[in-house]
């Protein structure tokens, strides 16, 4: 079980300026985060867009504000969870939270902040009737064990950074055969490996069938029939073992969702007056997941709300403590 | 100037919405304001496609861009009238516009 004094769900901006918040005040950090790496949108949806209203910097491309956070926040050693979604919230008997993720890892804390941002990062699923039944042996939206497509057939479908390159690599590693079905015939991928697709579609160790989709899935013992449609509409079948749909990642709000907070318009509903609190004594929501009268979904405004919310979590975890605000100009950073 | 916009809903419900042309505002936040069910969850730089809709009408709109393109290739529910409503701004052209929001992704 990890042990530390903030949950901090979510490892976006919001959530990784929360450790040093917390930091300065001796509460130390863990930070669970669906995606594999710190960021949140930041990192997932535009790592190389700039960036204009962090204030003292003109511009800032996205990616490299998270790094700086993460420079940032490092004297306070906070602890990661990555890849795995906070899935279930309970009560221990000394009153302290217990999040468990989707992976089983325990987290306990006395208080919990919720810096989901506009929520947990899911797999785009498509639109096919009794897709779900076969979610658990034929249809996958993220590899786990790239092992078990070994002298398998692969149908991948998008047109992607991560369609291409799960093609190159299955293409390259022992598959029996990988057929890469895209809606169009431009791919939105790193030159470098459409490039290199498009002289492995040359060599036949990709079959790329392009301007088509798939539309419809059956089973065939072990194996599944996708039926394809192309756009000078004509109807094919493709029977294979595997089929990875993979049109990137889009946000839920998730589990969250059933906790028993307040929820407005996918948003958790917090106390502004005061300190970002939900409606559950000890959960705290800041950043883009909260919602409150006048709420801007700006970092800079997260930021703030981290730094009020700490304020009010150090009295929640030492009730009998008095805080003084002290500034970094003064004391400096004292890491632990 | 203020353009009007007919729109239809996910649910098929018809609404005409007007928007100023003098606050640089895209469709996509157009449609927020008016509490429609787009998401416009990349805040507007045609990297998500949650604010997809489909263009009934024969308005002379912005070029798709490379980046808009991509997301459509991208996304199941994409037709040849597909577009971006972020990518859409409110201005003259746009008048008497008339979409559709697409499904939700």
């Amino acid at each position: 079980m990890i042990k530390t004094d903030i949950i901090i769900i979510g490892a976006g901006p919001v959530g990784l300026f929360t450790v040093f918040e917390a930091g300065l005040l001796k509460l130390k950090c863990h930070l669970i985060d669906a995606l594999p790496q710190p960021g949140g949108q930041c990192a997932e949806i535009y790592p190389k867009k700039p960036i204009y209203d962090i204030p003292g910097y003109p511009s800032i491309i996205a990616s490299e504000l998270v790094e700086k956070l993460m420079k940032q926040i490092e004297p306070f050693n906070p602890g990661f969870t990555l890849g795995e979604t906070a899935q279930t919230i309970e009560k221990g008997s000394d009153g302290d939270f217990i999040i468990h993720t989707s992976q089983g890892t325990a987290h306990k804390a006395p208080v919990v902040a919720i810096a989901g941002g506009l929520g947990v990062f899911t797999p785009r699923k498509p639109p096919i009737e009794n897709l779900s039944i076969f979610e658990k042996d034929n249809v996958h939206y993220i590899v786990k064990e790239p092992a078990i497509f070994n002298d398998k057939n692969i149908v991948i479908s998008g047109g992607g950074d991560s369609a291409l390159d799960w093609a190159l690599y299955f293409a390259e590693n022992f598959a029996a055969s990988v057929k890469l079905i895209h809606r169009s015939e431009n791919f939105r991928a790193h030159n470098d490996s459409v490039q290199k697709a498009l002289e492995y579609a040359n060599d036949g160790k990709i079959e790329m069938i392009l301007n088509s989709q798939v539309s419809g899935i059956s089973k065939n013992n072990d194996q599944i029939v996708l039926g394809v449609d192309s756009k000078n509409n004509e109807k094919f079948n493709i029977t294979c073992d595997h089929w990875l749909p993979l049109f990137g990642l889009t946000p839920k709000l998730g589990p969250m969702g059933d906790w028993g907070l307040e929820i407005q318009k996918n948003a958790i509903k917090v106390d502004n007056s005061t300190d970002y609190s939900t409606n559950i004594d000890g959960i705290y929501a800041i950043g883009d997941v909260n919602t409150y009268q006048g709420k801007l979904k700006l970092i800079l405004c997260g930021f703030h709300e981290a730094a009020i919310m700490v304020q009010s979590a150090f009295k929640k975890i030492y009730p009998n403590k008095n805080n003084v605000l002290k500034y970094t100009t003064v004391t400096g950073i004292k890491g632990f | 100037m203020d353009v009007k916009i007919h729109v239809t809903d996910r649910e098929g419900n018809k609404q005409t919405i007007s928007g100023p042309t003098d606050m640089s505002l895209n469709l996509m936040e157009l449609l927020k304001v008016h509490e429609y069910e787009v998401e416009g969850t990349c805040g507007g730089m045609a990297l998500c496609a949650s604010c997809h809709i489909y263009i009934n009408s024969k308005n002379n709109l912005p070029k798709i861009s490379d980046s808009e393109q991509a997301m459509l290739d991208d996304n199941w529910d994409s037709k040849a009238n597909s577009r971006l409503s972020c990518q859409i701004p409110i201005n003259e052209s746009i008048d008497l516009l008339t979409i559709e929001i697409a499904p939700e992704i």
